[in-house]
């Protein structure tokens, strides 16, 4: 291979632009807007849902920081979106947005700090305590928040004072996918940037990053700041598309559910918080019905099937899927002999 | 003025001293080796230099600019890398990346977070030209998990001169690197540039002798000669050390 600068730029250059099976995964989530026209309901909460794990893919993924509590962040800015609008204080629902997501950008920075130091396991019980002390705090001010009635009275504005939220959901889900796809954008271009390299470099080996001149320390403070707010965007979206927010937005529930998303879709590819979504949403939903009362325990039964079996085999199946697709296609292109399928860790 | 200085550096680890009054000087360009049986401390000295332990007295020099205080990040930008005597590597990432990310750190762009990664040209180019100066072009899209041993030591060694260092302090580069791929190994670290000063900690006398310039010896946390190569190896107290080991020049 001819390793001049102008084919390692082009390389890197050809590396982060859209592939055309994401495109195509894009054109498919818009046009479900069309496709499904009874299901906004449910296909808006997976589009908040994929968001929020997106954050937690951003900080999990890339960084490899794990919290047990990043409904913290979805849950602040659901209230602080919730109470804006009811006291009329910012009226454009799309400003009002960004605000709740620098709200919780901001919880983000300042919590940061806490989970710089530690295990996984002492981050998880400090994001979990985090979570649990501001679901408390609203419950205990339930002259402002409702406590466990909820925030009434909410009342969302039409987006740019042209697009009201319609009962049957339909604004609310193209507004929903619409946010889901800008934020898709810019963590995107975060990840495919140096500054996302350097988190995959810290994720995979601090004492090194540190050691070629990596402020390691300000790079995680920067990355959990981002995740919050992303997170926080995913909560202010819930509280305006049901012009309501309850103190279940805090809830443990939330936070492991998150987890689940990623465990089920996958971690550090950007798209296994929005495919893992969609998985568990589509999951919940049909033994919803099957059976509305266990239904978790079927969920339960899938996570242990799918640690059982591995995702490394899981994803073995799919590469192997997309390689047969790609001969189908006849582009069967000669391939850097790479050292694959044995290598990795069997045995689960 | 020496490029690199200890003052009286020591190193107390509750009741056991790991250092003691160590006081190097490492001249500009020099190609200055540390050496020393096991448990002399030579790791905490480099621990101490780089930062990643703090001493409990003494001062460090670097380029006459006092960083006994500074981060370990700070120092790299101050100008002093180093290699780890045993691999710490990206593993997930590729040489190609790896080095782009030494790069992009140096010149500042590791907070950008809107452009893609090797968007310059500069930054390309610089890429292309360690690869090849440490003969890992041919591998540079490999992930680093599966690269030979001999490799990952190249990278290893790459990644460290990737920051531009003034000062590169090289921890037992060869250390269990198979005969077949030393001899690479060892062509790359002779042809590092002359203006790049090397601090070499070494086991391997061979390596040491064909390398050095200059040679300290430590001994029990303290130093015990400091002096050209030749001086070193016919001195009775290294020779008293090395008991049994053959120190022919």
């Amino acid at each position: 291979m001819p390793s001049s600068a102008d084919s390692v730029s082009a390389y890197l250059a050809r590396r982060a632009r859209w592939s055309p099976l994401e495109i195509a995964f894009w054109i498919f989530v818009f046009a479900t807007i069309w496709l499904f026209p009874g299901k906004y309901l449910i296909m808006k909460d997976t589009a908040i849902l994929a968001l929020f794990a997106l954050s937690l893919d951003l900080i999990l993924g890339y960084a490899g920081i794990i919290s047990l509590g990043h409904a913290a962040f979805f849950g602040l800015a659901g209230y602080f979106s919730g109470l804006i609008a009811k006291y009329g204080i910012i009226n454009e629902p799309v400003i009002a947005l960004i605000c709740s997501g620098l709200v919780a950008a901001a919880l983000g920075f300042i919590t940061s700090f806490l989970v710089l130091r530690g295990s996984d396991l002492t981050r998880i019980m400090v994001t979990l305590g985090i979570s649990l002390i501001l679901g408390e705090i609203a419950n205990r001010y339930s002259n402002i928040t409702g406590g466990a009635d909820g925030l009434q009275g909410v009342d969302i504005k039409p987006i740019f004072g042209l697009f009201r939220f319609d009962l049957y959901g339909h604004n609310g889900y193209i507004y929903s996918l619409i946010v889901l796809f800008i934020c898709f954008v810019i963590v995107r271009r975060i990840v495919y940037s140096p500054f996302g390299l350097s988190l995959r470099s810290l994720k995979g080996n601090p004492l090194r990053a540190s050691a070629i001149g990596i402020p390691v320390n300000r790079r995680l403070v920067a990355i959990y700041t981002v995740s919050g707010g992303l997170a926080g965007i995913a909560g202010g979206l819930l509280t305006q598309t049901t012009a309501f927010c309850s103190l279940d937005v805090f809830s443990f529930d939330r936070s492991a559910d998150l987890l689940l998303v990623l465990i089920i879709g996958g971690t550090g590819y950007l798209y296994g918080g929005l495919i893992g979504a969609v998985i568990y949403k589509f999951l919940q939903d049909w033994i919803a019905t099957l059976t509305p009362q266990y239904w978790q325990f079927w969920i339960g039964f899938v996570l242990v099937v799918i640690v059982l079996v591995g995702r490394e085999r899981v994803e073995g199946w799919i590469a192997a899927v997309r390689e047969f697709i790609v001969r189908l296609g006849g582009r069967l292109v000669e391939r850097p002999a790479t050292v694959g399928g044995g290598a990795g860790p069997d045995g689960h | 003025m020496p490029i690199l200085e200890t003052i009286g550096l020591e190193k107390r680890f509750g009741g056991i001293t790991a250092a003691h009054d160590v006081s190097l000087s490492i001249e500009k360009g020099a190609r200055h080796a540390l050496i020393g049986p096991n448990g002399a401390g030579k790791t905490t000295v480099i621990n101490l230099l780089t930062g990643v332990l703090r001493p409990t007295a003494g001062s460090i020099m670097l380029a006459g600019k006092d960083i006994t205080g500074l981060l370990s990040h700070e120092r790299v930008r101050l100008g002093m890398a180093r290699t780890f005597q045993i691999n710490q590597l990206f593993l997930d990432l590729t040489p190609l990346e790896t080095i782009g990310l030494a790069i992009s750190e140096r010149l500042g762009k590791g907070s950008d977070w809107w452009r893609v990664i090797g968007s310059s040209s500069a930054v390309t180019g610089e890429i292309v030209e360690i690869l090849e100066r440490f003969r890992l072009a041919d591998v540079m899209h490999t992930r680093t998990a599966i690269l030979p041993y001999g490799k990952q030591r190249l990278l290893e060694i790459a990644l460290a001169f990737a920051c531009r260092p003034q000062v590169l302090l090289l921890d037992e580069p060869a250390a269990g690197v198979p005969e077949v791929e030393r001899h690479e190994l060892l062509a790359t670290i002779a042809a590092l540039p002359k203006d790049v000063t090397v601090l070499l900690i070494e086991h391997d006398m061979d390596l040491v002798f064909s390398f050095a310039d200059r040679i300290s010896v430590l001994v029990n946390g303290g130093l015990l000669v400091d002096g050209a190569p030749e001086d070193v190896a016919h001195d009775p107290r290294v020779k008293a050390v090395y008991l049994g080991e053959e120190l022919d020049v």
